[in-house]
């Protein structure tokens, strides 16, 4: 247990393991009395239930709260200086991007962790099997094509696709739909042809690009994907629970855990975006295949809502027609923002493995498209 | 962070939702469309805390009556070992105390929208519109940023030529001092918020303050200008008077979201 972990760890430090038997002894009394301890707690639950929770959290996971509270009232006390030091126009223009993408990003965020928590605790994993077919390959299609009933941005679709792998859906299925969601649903088909209406065929493009690249990743992963890359976090278990109190475990983890990488990238964009010289993409549109790279560089780093980024690549206005479709397809699968989401849902093995692959395969599906259809 | 302390921390977060989309405030980071769902998804993580905070308190009232049955000890044991304090478990609540940042940053600082820093840095983002709204036949016309420039550069002023036009907006100046009237054009959040931009002449007031907001009053000129970052067009304002207002309710413009 974690405490008796700080006495031989101080021994250690102060002399070489082994060198003096009385304090091994002294150790092991001391191992020996905590077990006797943590035993009496087991029988006096109630009473001892708060000490159990220190001894297993370990001390400083205990005081969180009282952590808590002192920031605050620290933050609280020290206002002034702080705003002071927050005033430059850099750090100001940083703060706004900054909460600006959480406000923005947080409702989508609940709406797919309350999704990702009724998946978990009431649809049967028995469902999941009959609505999609039995071979993952043929599976990989509908799922990305179910994708577009999830109206939404980025954020809601990385907490559902890993409740469905958690409810025994094929991952190839899941990721495909985790790819496909953002960028095919009726919203953001909307808000594409709004942002450009004398090139409907960008609509097209765009929905045939995206559900192409869904596809073929899930393919991918089909055939090379390995399970032990894929690495869901521990959980608590709901068995032995009331269905509400499953629900709402599964809604506060996911919040929390989610919530917290959503911070990261938040911060990675802002930083992007109050920092990076915008003149750099004048020179980018000068080589077409440069100014497909840059666009799609671009779109990893804004980070920017899939609702939105039709409007950003309409104004975009020196480059061509597919660079912007590489803009529009690379942005809802692969960003920051979304690749600490998927850092934190799936593992960091994964994403690290995902990430570039949905990249690279994304423009050389934007290209494709663009050459045929643009 | 336990659960006491993530209860709190979705408390907190709920309720700033909730005081930002009850105010103007969200106004200051997103479209005005945004707010029913900021609210529901405040009301959301306020829910969550208070059952938290309840299925914790009955879980121990449960346990202190009668002796777990099987369903209780299961669930305690699964409890157990999630709080066991292995590497996971840690790191993943090492990465939810992030979350008290944008809490601090929403409650304490409330940062301004987005102002003549962004927008300088990038290029202005007007487009051509599908077509112009009819105007009134006399009087001053007021006209936002956005359907000034557009219609200056793409209808060649021809609605509003010889018309006194008021528009509102604020100051922002480039690397030699020349004088802007600036609105951001936002579709979802201050993330995609992009500058429309009018150049001013003519009667400018002799100091300008980045970032203060004025109503100026002038006439249509056909000069034009182009914007250093991007090369869009910039159309200029004949400036006859300038008054200074108070930064509107809605500071973006968000007449491409209709």
């Amino acid at each position: 247990m974690a405490i008796t972990k700080p006495a031989p760890i101080g021994a250690d430090s102060h002399e070489p393991p082994g060198h003096d038997p009385e304090l091994q002894e002294v150790d092991q009394k001391h191992e020996q009395h905590e077990k006797q301890k943590h035993e009496q707690h087991e029988q006096q639950k109630h009473e001892q239930h708060e000490k159990h929770e220190q001894a297993a959290g370990g001390p400083r996971e205990s005081k969180s709260p009282l952590v808590l509270t002192m920031l605050l009232l620290l933050l609280v006390l020290l206002q002034g200086p702080i705003r002071g030091a927050l005033s430059a126009p850099v750090m100001q223009s940083w703060m706004t991007v900054f909460v600006a993408v959480l406000v923005q990003a947080l409702p989508f965020l609940v709406l797919g962790v309350l999704l990702s928590a009724a998946i978990a605790v009431f649809v049967p994993a028995s469902f999941f099997a009959r609505a999609l077919p039995k071979r993952p390959a043929l599976a990989v299609p509908v799922a990305g094509m179910a994708g577009a009933v999830l109206p939404g941005c980025e954020c809601a679709s990385v907490p559902v696709a890993g409740a469905l792998v958690r409810r025994g859906v094929t991952p190839a299925a899941a990721l495909a739909f985790l790819l496909s969601a953002p960028a095919i649903n009726p919203i953001v088909l909307t808000a594409t042809a709004v942002a450009f209406p004398r090139n409907p065929e960008m609509v097209l493009a765009r929905f045939v690009a995206s559900l192409l690249v869904a596809c073929v990743m899930g393919w991918l992963w089909q055939r090379l994907g390995r399970t032990d890359w894929l690495r869901l976090p521990e959980r608590p278990q709901y068995e032995g629970q009331s269905r509400g109190a499953a629900f709402w475990g599964s809604v506060r983890h996911d919040v929390m855990h989610a919530g917290g990488f959503l911070v990261i990238g938040a911060m990675a964009a802002a930083t992007l975006k109050a920092v990076a010289p915008a003149s750099w993409l004048r020179t980018a549109a000068d080589n077409p295949l440069v100014a497909i790279l840059a666009l799609a560089v671009l779109a990893v780093l804004l980070s920017i809502c899939s609702e939105a980024d039709a409007f950003v690549a309409a104004s975009l206005t020196q480059f061509s027609l597919t660079a912007k479709l590489a803009f529009l397809v690379v942005g809802p699968m692969i960003d920051l923002k979304l690749f600490a989401m998927q850092a934190g849902t799936f593992g960091r093995g994964f994403a690290l493995r995902f990430a570039p692959a949905t990249f690279a395969l994304a423009i050389a599906g934007a290209v494709l498209t663009g050459a045929v259809l643009l | 962070m336990n659960r006491q302390a993530q209860a709190a921390v979705l408390f907190l977060t709920g309720a700033a939702l909730l005081h930002a989309g009850l105010t103007n405030l969200y106004l200051r980071y997103v479209k005005a469309g945004l707010q029913p769902l900021l609210l529901l998804s405040g009301g959301v993580l306020i829910a969550a805390a208070l059952a938290t905070v309840w299925y914790e308190w009955r879980g121990r009232k449960g346990e202190a009556g009668n002796l777990p049955e099987e369903g209780h000890a299961r669930g305690d044991d699964g409890q157990a070992h999630s709080d066991d304090g292995h590497g996971h478990v840690h790191h993943e609540t090492r990465v939810s105390w992030l979350l008290v940042l944008p809490l601090l940053a929403l409650i304490l600082v409330a940062p301004p929208a987005l102002g003549s820093y962004s927008a300088m840095r990038t290029g202005t983002a007007l487009q051509q519109p599908f077509g112009y709204n009819a105007l009134p036949a006399t009087g001053p016309l007021r006209l936002g940023v956005v359907d000034y420039a557009s219609r200056a550069v793409y209808d060649h002023g021809r609605s509003i030529d010889g018309r006194q036009i008021k528009v509102t907006g604020f100051v922002a100046l480039d690397h030699g001092g020349r004088p802007y009237l600036v609105r951001m054009a936002l579709n979802c959040c201050a993330a995609d918020a992009q500058p429309v931009k009018i150049a001013l002449t003519g009667k400018i007031p002799p100091v300008l303050q980045p970032d203060k907001w004025l109503e100026v009053t002038g006439t249509y000129t056909a000069e034009r200008t182009k914007d250093p970052v991007n090369n869009g067009p910039i159309p200029y304002l004949r400036v006859t008077a300038a008054t200074p207002v108070p930064t509107p309710k809605d500071p973006y413009d968000e007449s491409w979201n209709n």
